[in-house]
């Protein structure tokens, strides 16, 4: 698990990344929600100072845990991958992975964690079938390396990157129900909703998953 | 190790019964009730304070000490000329600021620095009380600070904070008030005493008890001191508070004032006679009987023993604000026991943020300066103060 997200933040006037506005418009008023790899809590303040949300996250590096405690969010330091089987079924309203799920050991596992601790789970990931992505590996024929993705294949916290095809196969295999399912083009913008999946996959550069249990 | 019995150590026992602090007295008519069935009456609570009580009586907080600690928190101590146990934490511009926030730090019951305790003396009978004092719980030294608080006028206390044994009365102050306790910082704690650490505790009293001058416990009458006893008990136990990396770190294999061993039993090395100063500089403040009850104490310390064996029961329906701290090479109260905490917290919906600080010096590091440890209690203080309103 990654203590920093992977995509490059792109903010509104407010300076809120658009990713995490619309994850907030995800999300109800009032609602109780755990962020797993929260950072360093910009998600959690907004969802606190916009929504009234009662927020709780989890982060693996001292350093953003420190900055969440300063902001008077109570996070604790822990890893998805160990650390979700403590929590008890039904939670929390929301549990929200953004960023993150690419760079657990077990992404299943954990989903199925994230199904069970909530009523439902946001889910956010680069997509690996964006068409740089692509064009990287069957032309260049090498392991992709932009300004969204900046690691080398040897050195990234990203060891489990799938496609947003891939991902709706997981939801099938875990049974979540996809409540809303939005791609971000380059700009951290919606992708038009009528385009076909295929075409997501190729123009997203990430997913944004509303899920429920089935 | 050198003692001769004609120079005794000098027991402080001119802190018993009136302490260089503050003391908060109370009557035959408001006994203190304790766990164990037994009462004391009239008794007394030795503390400090520091900073002001703001009008609405919304800013005071309480330190809770460890094990051998005591009220002078952050003042020079009377017995030692030493700093305060805890200036780096508390004190003007300090994480607990003192221009802020109005401090309060009691010693515990069954202490020997103002508040009562073994060798307090009995009412009934004119002498200390010795091993006739009834045995000590946690609650009880928190039932005991209640009273101070209640005395103090404050309704509900902005923040509860200590380690260890002090980090064991914060949680107890959050399960049995936990309306009076905004936000609470325990660190290097645990809500059970484990079996590897009783078993060190019940080392040091036996070290304590077969000292042929412990007499039963009488010795304060008979004009003897358990100070062998006493000081291997601490020898021992300051082994516990290191880490194996920080003693080969500050002392290694190295020999004292000496190029080669002396092939006797003198402390040919370093932390020989490092643990040998250890021992007698700590008979010289602090009282063998205490010692024996104040580690009792923490080994019946069981929060979910009370509440059918469940810690997240015992914090349900808590709105206090929690942050617990640990370290990384700390193993006499390790991650693992706040994560345990953590983990019941989380199960009883309350809020909680967690650390665990990277340091190599072992469960001694809460008193020590460790930034880490220092920006995470300023950030979770600073933030709890704006909720609560405090200027």
């Amino acid at each position: 698990m990654t203590s920093s997200r992977v995509l490059p933040p792109i903010e509104d006037v407010a300076g809120h990344r658009l990713d995490f506005l619309l994850v907030a418009d995800m999300v109800e008023p009032g609602s109780r929600v755990l962020d797993i790899g929260c950072g360093d809590g910009s998600l959690l303040a907004l969802l606190r100072d916009r929504k009234g949300v009662d927020g709780r996250g989890i982060e693996l590096s001292r350093d953003g845990v420190n900055a969440c405690l300063a902001k008077g969010l109570p996070v604790i330091q822990g890893d998805a991958d160990t650390d979700l089987a403590d929590y008890p079924d039904d939670a929390f309203d929301y549990v929200i992975l953004t960023q993150t799920i690419q760079a657990t050991k077990q992404p299943k596992v954990v989903l199925e964690h994230l199904l069970r601790i909530g009523r439902r789970a946001i889910v956010s990931f680069p997509n690996f079938g964006h068409w740089s992505v692509r064009l990287d590996v069957v032309l260049r024929g090498r392991m992709p390396v932009t300004k969204n993705m900046p690691y080398s294949w040897y050195d990234t916290p990203n060891i489990h990157f799938c496609t947003i095809r891939d991902f709706v196969e997981l939801c099938r295999e875990v049974g979540a129900q996809m409540e809303k399912a939005v791609a971000l083009d380059a700009s951290g913008r919606p992708i038009r909703v009528t385009l076909p999946w295929w075409a997501w996959n190729l123009l997203g550069e990430q997913g944004v998953f509303l899920l429920k249990r089935r | 190790m050198t003692m001769s019995s004609a120079t005794l150590p000098p027991e402080p026992r001119n802190q018993v019964d009136d302490p260089s602090s503050l003391v908060a007295r109370f009557g035959a008519s408001e006994p203190l009730l304790m766990d164990s069935g037994g009462s004391i009456g009239p008794w007394q609570i030795g503390y400090q304070t520091y900073g002001k009580l703001n009008a609405d009586k919304s800013n005071a907080v309480l330190i809770c000490h460890a094990l051998t600690g005591d009220q002078h928190v952050a003042n020079v101590s009377p017995l030692t000329g030493k700093p305060g146990w805890w200036s780096t934490m508390v004190g003007p511009g300090k994480p607990v600021d003192t221009n802020r926030f109005f401090v309060i730090c009691a010693n515990v019951i069954g202490g020997c620095m103002g508040t009562t305790g073994p060798a307090s003396t009995n009412p009934a009978t004119g002498q200390p009380y010795a091993v006739d004092f009834p045995v000590v719980t946690i609650r009880d030294m928190v039932r005991a600070q209640a009273a101070l608080i209640d005395r103090l006028g404050i309704e509900s206390l902005f923040c509860v904070i200590g380690g260890s044994m002090g980090g064991m009365q914060v949680l107890q102050w959050a399960v049995s008030y936990p309306d009076r306790v905004f936000a609470a910082l325990p660190i290097a704690a645990a809500a059970r005493h484990s079996a590897q650490n009783i078993a060190f505790h019940e080392v040091g009293r036996q070290a304590v008890m077969a000292d042929p001058d412990w007499r039963g416990g009488r010795y304060l009458v008979e004009g003897t001191r358990p100070s062998k006893g006493l000081a291997v008990a601490r020898m021992g136990a300051h082994i516990t508070y290191l880490s194996e990396i920080a003693l080969h770190r500050k002392f290694g294999r190295n020999y004292q004032d000496r190029s080669a061993p002396t092939f006797s039993f003198d402390a040919d090395f370093q932390i020989e006679s490092y643990l040998r100063y250890q021992g007698l500089s700590f008979v010289e403040r602090f009282d063998a009987n205490s010692y024996l009850y104040v580690t009792r104490a923490m080994d019946y310390f069981d929060l979910a023993a009370e509440h059918g064996g469940s810690l997240a029961k015992a914090f349900r329906g808590s709105k206090t604000r929690f942050c617990v701290i640990s370290f990384t090479s700390d193993w006499l109260f390790p991650t693992s026991d706040s994560r345990a905490i953590v983990h019941a917290l989380n199960a009883a919906a309350a809020s909680v943020g967690f650390v665990e600080v990277e340091s190599d010096k072992g469960h001694d590091a809460f008193l020590l300066d460790e930034p880490e440890m220092f920006a995470a209690a300023q950030g979770f203080i600073d933030a709890a103060a704006r909720a609560r309103g405090i200027a």
